[in-house]
């Protein structure tokens, strides 16, 4: 890792997708990819496990990840949240009710907290300052 | 010859979309949002260029993990809506300029700006909701247009200065093209937003506007900012903002701001809008 990559880890709650991250969620985010087509999420709605099995070459903690809906999982395990998307647009969700699940708030709550002007950066910009 | 005349950047929220393709735009969350494009609108009636350069970054539709291009310019003669998982959006075929892009292409390229060159391009929310929020619903858009997708998805992004330096060479380019033709230059995305693990919604509004003042007056230096800067102060999703430096620099040295809003939230976003002409071009 160069000191470029290295200086984002000191952001909290933050993962940039790398080009390492990119190669282990490559699969990943090609089964995301797959979403496109509407036949394909016909068959994935149909029997994830069996989509996921047949179609993709991800892990099983890869998969077991997209099976529990885990984003902040996804995202440890190389996904990125454009290629994600396809997943919870193909659950009929919206980008603001699929990301408040990665916050630990109920969606209520996170979208009033948007309304009332977002997430304060404060306590939200430095690991190693504290800030 | 052909001249950059205006400059414009908003936010390109999918939800902003959706909410215009559902007829939701008057319901009170999204109402003082579509207010604020109120004034471009009807600015955008009255001074339809023959072509947009729109610059705006591909949502993985385009583009799947197999192909990450820095810059990749749409020389097609037309672009459809992609399906991001959902279905196209119901917006027309977004027409291209495949004289002007070939040209830009040819010119960028000599110029040292190594660009990948798209004759095969499904366009996604980041193009098509810039445009329904400027031109509203018609049966076909009013101008053509040349996409330029930037990457701000995989690591590292161009630089702001290379940004800036590719908006500079865009304007060389385009004023080298024989045609008299009126071009505008959108920069699409940002503001300060984050989609992505706990700290997702943040936003940094004192930021935000510093970054619309330093646009408009000292691009050049703001250039300059790191992509951490970018992504300790304006959230993941922020990074977005390197491409309004390709729009502020392709307007020249100098330009005036005749519109901006500013608004929270647009889904999980902040929402910029700005509207500049460039100080070479007649009031």
């Amino acid at each position: 890792m160069t000191s470029y990559t290295v200086e984002f880890d000191d952001i909290p709650g933050t993962r940039v997708f790398t080009a390492s991250r990119a190669k282990s969620g490559y699969a990943l985010n090609q089964f995301c990819m797959s979403l496109m087509k509407e036949a394909n999420r016909e068959r994935f709605k149909a029997d994830e496990r069996a989509y996921l099995d047949e179609t993709t070459r991800m892990s099983q903690e890869q998969k077991q990840a997209v099976l529990d809906r885990d984003y902040n999982k996804m995202i440890d395990l190389g996904g990125q949240i454009y290629f994600l998307a396809k997943i919870f647009a193909t659950d009929g969700l919206s980008y603001l009710q699929a990301v408040s699940t990665m916050t630990g708030m109920p969606v209520e709550e996170y979208q009033q907290m948007m309304i009332s002007g977002g997430r304060s950066p404060e306590g939200w910009r430095s690991i190693k300052d504290g800030d | 010859m052909a001249r950059i005349t205006h400059g414009l950047t908003t936010s390109h929220i999918p939800a902003v979309g959706a909410t215009i393709d559902q007829g939701r735009t008057q319901e009170p969350y999204w109402k003082p949002l579509f207010d604020g494009y109120e004034w471009t609108k009807a600015w955008a009636r009255e001074n339809v260029p023959d072509v947009v350069i729109l610059v705006y970054n591909d949502h993985a539709s385009a583009f799947t993990p197999a192909l990450v291009p820095t810059f990749a310019l749409g020389c097609a003669d037309e672009f459809p809506p992609a399906d991001e998982g959902y279905g196209p959006r119901p917006v027309p075929v977004v027409p291209g300029r495949p004289d002007l892009a070939a040209h830009l292409a040819e010119g960028l390229i000599l110029d040292e700006f190594d660009l990948t060159l798209m004759y095969d391009m499904p366009v996604d929310h980041g193009l098509t909701v810039p445009l329904s929020l400027i031109y509203g619903q018609p049966q076909a858009w009013p101008t053509t247009v040349i996409p330029l997708a930037v990457n701000v998805v995989q690591y590292p992004p161009p630089t702001g200065h290379r940004c800036f330096m590719l908006g500079q060479a865009i304007r060389r380019s385009v004023e080298r093209f024989d045609e008299n033709l009126n071009v505008h230059i959108w920069g699409t995305g940002g503001m300060s937003h984050q989609l992505q693990g706990p700290r997702a919604g943040f936003i940094n509004q004192p930021w935000d506007h510093a970054f619309m003042d330093r646009l408009l007056k000292d691009p050049a230096e703001l250039a300059r900012m790191k992509h951490l800067e970018y992504v300790r102060e304006a959230g993941a999703e922020g990074i977005e903002l390197v491409m309004w430096l390709i729009m502020r620099g392709a307007l020249g040295p100098e330009a005036e701001e005749l519109h901006r809003f500013y608004h929270v939230p647009g889904s999980n976003t902040a929402v910029g809008h700005m509207v500049l002409r460039s100080a070479e071009t007649p009031a």
